[in-house]
């Protein structure tokens, strides 16, 4: 998907960029969803709904911390349920945000100018969700504390050879440098928001966001080397939180997880449902707010291309971990392949592969990656699909281990569920109040994408209609 | 000479950026200094045409990661070697291996943050009242869609007469005096 892809050989390819947009267009098109746009009833009848699973969410997590987590339904052998595997999902949809905002600036793909931001919103939304499942699973989570290392009366530390620690300061760092690069994204955008604003609330609303951002070229270099440093930290960054979590299981001698492919099976296995999520919220923003200009035929190719090439990744992890159960000798990784497979759980573990596995490959063919209505299927049965492959690797491994007497079964309660799904509500909420409430499509960077296409002769940039201007000498100020 | 007390400097608009990049660069020519350009995005080379040739941004990040860096290897060690040893499956207190994700964690985090705030306070912000924003071209059109290039009324080589006249030659939309 190199630059000699953007300039398309065969004439159907779609722009990047829909022609005819200019610096005045762009800024009058995204500002005015924030601005001007009234309000439609889909977007609060969504919120409603959204709100209630929000409701629910708190209310599951204020009945778990009354009674405690035995409202679950975790107990030995499967001390690990759905809190894990929520973690484990929701984390997994944030790094798809970070491919797109990071790694691919830093490798200079156009395409992701009009998709970066709303991609980083679903990551810091997608992280709030994660960072909630392992304090929920403490048993006293009010103590969630003690994983800072702080000098306290106690005399007592963090045990910094757990990976149970390392992710605390993986998620952390992840959920901190996420909001901070995309803030300094968004800053140059609010002052556009300012100026644009007629409301005195939205002109000191966005003024205070703006910080009094005046597009100096001064402040524009540092911002560019700031923000390009930033993407150069979160790329390895985003790598090393899926591995830290990813060794939550492998660095446990537990038959099935401890395997050196899961580092890269989980990262692989987070930017495939990460892109997922993306097609999910993409498809819907793109239809309702007209977004076409910006989010183009050749996006959604991209990101359907980016799906596929990461789900082959996940088969690959997949077929991997069978080889290892049987290449390995050991008859505790032997069973838990047969086990998975044919288990009590099998049933589980072949709908995976039939979302993760099977589904994707649609995607090869290039009507599919351009038909909107398949990639938000797509989107949804691959969220699905990853959500049940965390289960299948977090249940089928614990729930059989390595003596039969101690073997058991997994029964989640309502709580689980209500927990799971109120996420999921609270995900969309922040995201509907956030397309509603924020610039969604980076006004800079797509004026600045302009200028680019221009320079390279790819794009033709709409003429202003306005008289040109008179030299005035000495005119009065205002 | 009293007269110039009471700008900020002279504003010059333009359409297009390569118009404002020309004039940056002929002004700077010209021996101006204490001048500033706006566009309403990041344009190539504009900041070193007003003679803003490097930025210690990357030095501060860099310190902030290796602030970050040493000083979690310096806590692991305190915490898990001096303070409060303990054996954690026969593994050495000194176990610098896994030491390393915490490590790797806390450079980003704090490389991250020293950025942030490099940016921030280097630029001045949050600075909510600027004089430029007393043009009212400038804040109808200097975040969207115009490129505006001003030089400041203390630059040793501003004499407003002057200045206006080499302004309004660089050809632009409008040439206007910024209140202070």
């Amino acid at each position: 998907m190199a630059s000699e892809h953007l300039k398309g050989s065969d004439g159907a390819s779609a722009p990047i960029l829909e022609p005819g947009q200019t610096f005045r267009s762009v800024s009058e098109k995204i500002s005015s969803l924030v601005l001007e746009r009234k309000t439609g009833l889909g977007w609060f009848a969504g919120l409603g709904i959204t709100f209630l699973g929000f409701m629910m969410m708190m209310f599951a997590i204020s009945y778990l911390l009354y009674w405690g987590v035995g409202v679950w339904g975790v107990d030995i052998p499967v001390a690990w349920g759905f809190a894990i595997v929520n973690f484990v999902w929701w984390i997994g949809i944030g790094h798809a945000g970070t491919l797109i905002s990071a790694i691919l600036y830093l490798m200079r793909q156009e395409w992701r100018t009009s998709i970066n931001r709303f991609a980083e919103a679903m990551t810091l939304f997608a992280v709030v969700n994660a960072g909630l499942f392992p304090i929920l699973h403490l048993g006293r989570q009010w103590l969630f504390y003690y994983l800072i290392p702080y000098p306290n009366t106690m005399t007592l530390w963090p045990q910094f050879r757990s990976p149970l620690v390392w992710d605390f300061f993986a998620v952390s760092t992840y959920l901190i440098v996420s909001l901070l690069f995309w803030y300094i994204g968004v800053v140059p955008d609010m002052a556009t928001l300012r100026d644009r604003a007629q409301s005195r609330l939205g002109q000191v609303t966005f003024g205070i966001l703006s910080l009094g951002w005046r597009n100096s070229a001064r402040h524009w270099k540092r911002f560019q080397s700031v923000y390009l440093l930033l993407a150069a930290l979160a790329t390895p960054l985003v790598v090393s939180v899926h591995t830290i979590v990813s060794w939550d299981f492998a660095v446990g001698i537990v038959p099935g997880w401890h395997s050196t492919i899961f580092p890269p099976y989980f990262v692989a296995g987070a930017l495939f449902q990460g892109f997922a999520m993306v097609l999910i919220l993409t498809v819907p923003l793109r239809r309702f707010y007209h977004l076409e200009a910006y989010v183009t035929e050749r996006h959604l190719d991209f990101m359907a291309q980016m799906t596929l090439v990461t789900g082959l990744i996940v088969t690959y992890g997949y077929v991997c971990e069978n080889f290892t159960g049987w290449y390995s000798g050991n008859i505790y990784e032997r069973y838990l392949v047969i086990n998975r497979a044919l288990g009590p759980y099998g049933w589980v573990y072949w709908l995976t592969l039939a979302c993760n596995v099977v589904a994707p490959q649609i995607l090869w063919f290039k009507w599919a990656r351009r038909n909107t209505l398949i990639l938000f299927l797509i989107g949804i049965i691959v969220s699905i699909g990853m959500w049940i492959e965390r289960f299948t690797i977090v249940v089928t491994s614990l729930h059989r281990d390595f003596v039969p007497a101690a073997w058991g079964m997994f029964y989640p309660t309502i709580w689980d569920y209500a927990t799971f799904f109120g996420t999921v509500g609270f995900f969309f909420m922040l995201f509907l109040l956030f397309v509603r409430l924020f610039p969604v499509v980076p006004m800079f960077e797509v004026r600045e994408l302009i200028t680019t296409l221009e320079k390279k002769g790819e794009y033709n940039k709409g003429s202003e209609a306005s008289p040109s201007g008179v030299v005035s000498e000495g005119a009065q100020s205002a | 000479m009293s007269e110039q007390e009471h700008i900020y400097g002279l504003s010059a608009e333009f359409r297009e950026e390569q118009q404002l990049l020309d004039a940056a660069r002929r002004a700077y020519d010209e021996g101006y200094r204490k001048m500033d350009a706006y566009a309403p995005f990041p344009v190539e080379g504009l900041a070193d045409a007003i003679g803003m040739t490097s930025t210690r941004m990357p030095l501060v990040v860099l310190g902030g990661g290796v602030f970050g860096g040493v000083s979690a290897y310096i806590l692991q060690l305190y915490a898990s070697v001096w303070h409060y040893p303990h054996n954690i499956g026969g593994r050495p207190y000194h176990s610098w291996p896994s030491f390393i994700p915490v490590i790797f964690e806390l450079t980003v985090l704090c490389a991250a943050l020293a950025g942030f705030v490099g940016l921030i306070w280097r630029n001045g912000l949050p600075e909510p009242y600027h004089p430029m924003f007393n043009v009212r071209e400038f804040r109808e059109h200097g975040s969207q869609d115009r490129f505006f290039l001003c030089i400041e009324a203390d630059d040793p080589k501003f004499d407003r007469q002057e200045t206006e006249r080499f302004l309004a030659s660089l050809e632009p939309e409008r040439v206007s005096a910024v209140d202070s």
